[in-house]
């Protein structure tokens, strides 16, 4: 799996850090997601989906595979 | 399961759609929407697409390749009209009918309109592009209505130059949803960009030349945007035998009837974790109540209520608002952290003796996560509030 942010997009919400902390985090200054782990390990799969599924800015995009 | 029907196809359809899929089901997936365009996103109508920033590109929510591949039976342009839960059939506008064994009902609400013509709202995508080009430098616009929607507005076309008006019945904007100490710095940054604020202030039509108000006067306009809120779209629902107040009323699993869901903007759940029935139009809610009622809709014996803290943003002038929680109906607010007169800060919220809800501006986004967690787990309020804190004087008693 591949993780993708449209950082331009993201409304700092927060949403993907609470389903997946270990593949995103958020700017201090103004919560603008940081993507940690562009490529994360399968256990993490299901909370990066959640997180892309949640995002209020549709700013996350998985490729599969 | 061989058919499920979802009707409503924005977020909390797509939502519902891809989690359908996500979870196995591989049985036909009918995704309706009145619109004609593929689904969008709705926040950046209020804002970057009302600036003029975005043009539509950005808007859909996911790309052609990833919806085509849901394998999706879509009917846009089309609305649903009729349920039948007896016979298990929607019908539609074109006057066909598809069968389903389970529903989604995702179908939204509408903006509310004042008598007469000539009015704009923002709901849709058609909407905004009709608004947008119209607020350019010198252009006269009245807004009615100074809840979130109202406000957003407001602030852009005072970034294009216009002369806002902007039109409250309330004496405090929000003061229902965030209380009035809140409400009064959203109302300031209104002033103090110069946007004319005029509150406790009612409206009875829109004309040609500006808006009418109660005692007479008419408020001259180049445009008028009518922001007072907006109505479940439940009407196809009339003869259905679900039971529709305000919204579709569910349980706690987000179920309606016998095999029928709601999702979004339209349903009205009960919500364990605050204890009340709530109808929520938020983003963030559609998408998430969106995937609960999907899983719940096909994994009946493993079914999981649906207990979010609703989250909201809004972007106003340069202040970026989050809250989290359900503030309405609060008995207490508080300014735990930052400052009200910086417009940098932390509210947070009473109902009984929990913490129901915060609310930030301008604060880092891990301060604002403690105050989150504090809602989710029930915190006991006299254990999370410092006491100093809840003697001062910027508390408030709604």
């Amino acid at each position: 799996m591949r993780v993708e942010l449209d950082e331009p997009k993201c409304v700092a919400s927060g949403q993907c850090v609470m389903a997946a902390p270990e593949v995103f985090d958020q700017r201090d200054d103004d919560g603008v997601a940081i993507l940690l782990d562009e490529h994360p390990v399968s256990e993490l799969h299901d909370g990066v989906r959640e997180a892309a599924a949640i995002c209020p800015a549709a700013a996350i995009r998985l490729v599969e595979g | 399961m061989k058919r499920i029907v979802v009707v409503g196809a924005s977020a909390a359809g797509l939502a519902a759609a891809e989690t359908l899929r996500r979870e196995g089901y591989d049985g036909t997936l009918t995704l309706v929407g009145d619109e004609p365009h593929a689904p969008y996103d709705r926040p950046p109508l209020s804002k970057q697409i009302l600036s003029g920033e975005w043009g539509t590109k950005q808007l859909p929510l996911r790309p052609y390749q990833v919806l085509d591949s849901l394998g999706l039976d879509l009917r846009l342009g089309v609305a649903a009209t009729g349920l039948d839960t007896t016979d298990r059939t929607v019908r539609l506008a074109d006057g066909s009918q598809v069968a389903y064994d389970g529903l989604i009902v995702a179908t939204g609400v509408r903006p509310r309109r004042l008598p007469g013509e000539g009015a704009h709202v923002l709901r849709t995508l058609d909407d905004a592009l009709a608004l947008r080009g119209l607020l350019g430098p010198g252009r006269r616009l009245v807004v009615v209505g100074a809840g979130f929607l109202g406000a957003e507005a407001a602030a852009v076309a005072w970034k294009l130059g216009a002369r806002v008006t902007l039109i409250e019945p309330a004496p405090v904007p929000l003061a229902q949803a965030v209380g009035h100490q809140v409400g009064g710095v959203l109302s300031r940054a209104h002033l103090e960009h110069g946007v004319d604020l005029r509150t406790g202030v009612s409206v009875s039509a829109v004309t040609e030349d500006g808006v009418l108000l109660d005692d007479g006067e008419l408020v001259g306009a180049d445009e008028i945007l009518v922001a007072i809120g907006s109505l479940p779209n439940t009407d196809w629902l009339a003869d259905s035998g679900l039971t529709v107040r305000d919204g579709l009323v569910c349980d706690e699993y987000c179920q309606a009837g016998q095999g029928v869901y709601g999702a979004g903007d339209v349903a009205r759940w009960y919500n364990p974790l605050f204890g009340v029935s709530m109808r929520i139009e938020h983003r963030t809610n559609a998408a998430e109540q969106g995937m609960a009622a999907a899983r719940n809709l096909l994994h009946p014996e493993a079914r999981k209520p649906f207990a979010p803290v609703p989250y909201f943003w809004s972007d106003q002038y340069d202040m970026k608002i989050q809250a989290y929680g359900y503030l309405r109906g609060h008995d207490e607010v508080a300014v735990v952290d930052g400052d009200l007169a910086e417009r940098r800060f932390v509210a947070a919220y009473r109902t009984g003796d929990r913490v129901t809800g915060a609310l930030a501006v301008g604060m880092p986004p891990k301060a604002i996560r403690l105050w989150r967690q504090a809602v989710a787990t029930g915190a006991a309020w006299r254990e999370a509030v410092p006491t100093e804190t809840t003697g001062a004087a910027v508390n408030e008693v709604a």
